[in-house]
């Protein structure tokens, strides 16, 4: 990328056509369409095969539909709902429990923080804000082990608690927060609220929490995909099925691919199933992406 | 009152001033904000960390060898068992060989889509933003899933490449994986850059413009390092999340036995404590935790001199 960047600017000169050439026009297209493929092939190579049977996945050519995809896919949605008393819907249940519930109660709490770290002066600030982003740099997969053991001894290990109470917690958010108090909640704001009489907290659930309802989104959506994705945390500390979220319960079922060759389908149809509600919700949230990112890159 | 106002960056001065009574209130306030999340990281961050390097720091004694097993103190024998420890100092090796090659690549590859959806040379940018993103939304289990049907030799639509080299074979495997990694992650980081990207003031290069420079020489010398942070920011989490792998090869491990229990530095920790040896295990952590830490800072200064310069 740079070698190439640079001796084209060279051949160039600095003084190149102001328009650009339809060569450099194809050129990008060109790339931009060639991994638009590299992209969504494997995403339609699922949805292709979520419309086979069995035979149909290991026989047919797996990026195009057969006859009886219609009905085919029909049957193994049915089959992925009911299949072993309906634990694939009691699955995507726990993920939406887990990543919306955590997601939104983690993204006011970090925001709670972020918003007094960034608009009031006390003693400890500086070392408060370090740490929590000292926790950025900590990865989850280091935590869970010990959280382990530490739940272990109350007791909470294989509950409901183990992942959702860990979830909560959001440093990234914290720091996205405090920075976007410091530019979006002007200080004269926080103020008149104060001669109108406003107690502080009240003051930052009606005031401060509408100015930053962008960034708030941009958390929530980054909290929610990681609780979504989340995989090693409930894979240590679960072993009642009926408690997984959507990942582990599929990543189970995988496992069984060999002795029960039936539910390769149902691990298809499951992982389609499972991505269609995240698609959704990314799409036609995607500005907030953009937004907030960008507050986070950039200050 | 009204000073405090002038500055948001430094608002010392005008604090002091705040008449005690007002103080005590605030003190209050900030005790109601920070407390909720405040507790929940001490006891889910600080905890676990400080319980996993006490952890370290103890072994398991026996009186003779069918004795009632104990735990004491012990020092930084654990630690000497971790650095004597081959298994660790490869899977170390594996995950900064899959670094070094995987995250410029991904980075490259985000910044290059960014600046073409940036510049006018691209038609449908809509489009190509969903569909480049699009792959973000399948969490690493899922894709993990997905690609190893596709690398698979007899079930994969690519059967005319993955019947002729297996990519899940020991040697490639690891490549195999870059690979799941890179396509989940470009749209993604490619949009943090991109919406940096945005942020630039238009009048920027609206004179470099008029001067008759090209579209590549304004991404060279103006766009990029404009955008310098935001790249960081995608490197020191690049960089994290790949000390960190371990979802995609515990779900390789499904479809390959090239995959072993001591492939990354993170499933040897999870093995270890299997086994179960959590003494090891925390000393493991805690080792792999400080690496994580010096590798992110080794990263934040390298680019920020870069971007001095």
């Amino acid at each position: 990328m740079t070698t190439s960047t640079s001796t084209l600017k060279r051949a160039r000169g600095s003084r190149g056509a102001p328009r650009e050439s339809r060569l450099s026009r194809s050129a990008a297209m060109v790339i931009m369409g060639a991994f638009t493929l590299y992209f969504l092939l494997p995403i339609w190579w699922l949805l292709v095969s979520s419309t086979k049977t069995l035979g149909n996945f290991n026989s047919t050519f797996s990026l195009w539909f057969t006859p009886s995809s219609l009905t085919d896919i029909g049957n193994n949605v049915v089959k992925l709902f009911t299949y072993n008393e309906g634990v694939f819907p009691r699955w995507m249940l726990n993920s939406i429990v887990y990543a919306t519930v955590a997601g939104g109660l983690g993204t006011i709490l970090a925001a709670m923080c972020g918003y007094a770290l960034s608009k009031y002066q006390f003693r400890g600030r500086e070392l408060i804000f370090n740490t929590v982003l000292g926790g950025v740099l900590v990865p989850a997969t280091a935590l869970a082990l010990p959280l382990f053991l530490i739940f272990s001894q109350v007791q909470l290990t294989n509950t409901f608690w183990a992942v959702f109470l860990p979830s909560l917690v959001s440093p990234f958010g914290v720091y996205l927060s405090r920075i976007y108090a410091a530019s979006s909640v002007p200080d004269e704001i926080i103020e008149a609220a104060r001669i109108d009489g406003s107690g502080e907290i009240r003051t930052f659930f009606t005031v401060a929490v509408r100015l930053m309802s962008p960034a708030l989104v941009t958390i929530f959506l980054f909290q929610f995909v990681s609780i979504w994705n989340n995989f090693f945390l409930p894979l240590v500390m679960l072993r009642d099925q009926t408690l997984f979220p959507v990942t582990l319960g599929l990543y189970t079922w995988n496992s069984q691919v060999s002795q029960i060759p039936d539910i390769r389908t149902l691990v298809i149809v499951g992982a389609l199933v499972s991505i269609v509600p995240l698609l959704v919700a990314f799409l036609s949230l995607q500005r907030f992406w953009r937004n907030g990112l960008g507050a986070g890159g950039l200050k | 009152m009204s000073t405090s106002v002038l500055s948001g960056v430094a608002p010392a001065p005008a604090a002091a001033r705040i008449r005690p009574r007002k103080r005590l209130r605030n003190k209050r306030a900030i005790a109601i904000l920070i407390l909720p999340f405040g507790l929940l990281f001490a006891a889910f961050y600080l905890v676990p960390v400080i319980y996993a390097v006490i952890q370290s720091l103890q072994v398991i004694r026996r009186e003779g060898t069918f004795g009632v097993p104990h735990l004491e103190f012990g020092g930084l024998s654990q630690y000497f068992l971790v650095f004597q420890d081959g298994e660790f100092w490869s899977s170390i090796l594996r995950v900064l060989a899959f670094g070094v090659v995987q995250v410029p690549i991904m980075l490259g590859l985000a910044l290059l889509f960014a600046l073409l959806l940036d510049s006018p040379l691209v038609k449908g940018k809509k489009f190509f933003r969903l569909a480049f993103f699009a792959p973000y939304a399948v969490p690493g289990v899922i894709a993990a899933i997905m690609w190893g049907y596709l690398y698979s030799p007899s079930l994969s639509p690519f059967s005319f490449v993955t019947s002729q080299v297996n990519l899940l074979d020991g040697g490639t495997v690891l490549w195999a994986i870059a690979n799941v990694v890179t396509w989940v992650y470009v749209g993604y980081n490619m949009l943090i850059i991109y919406s940096a990207l945005l942020a630039i003031p238009g009048e920027l290069y609206e004179a470099a413009r008029l001067d008759g420079a090209s579209q590549m020489r304004i991404a060279w010398s103006i766009k990029i390092p404009l955008v310098m942070p935001a790249i960081v920011l995608t490197a020191v989490f690049s960089v994290i999340g790949t000390l960190q792998l371990i979802t995609e090869p515990q779900v390789f491990k499904q479809f390959t036995s090239s995959i072993t229990s001591t492939f990354t530095p993170n499933l040897l920790v999870y093995t270890t404590a299997a086994v179960p040896n959590l003494n090891l295990a925390a000393a493991f952590s805690v080792v792999l935790a400080i690496a994580t830490f010096i590798l992110s800072f080794a990263v934040l200064r390298l680019t920020q001199r870069r971007a001095a310069l």
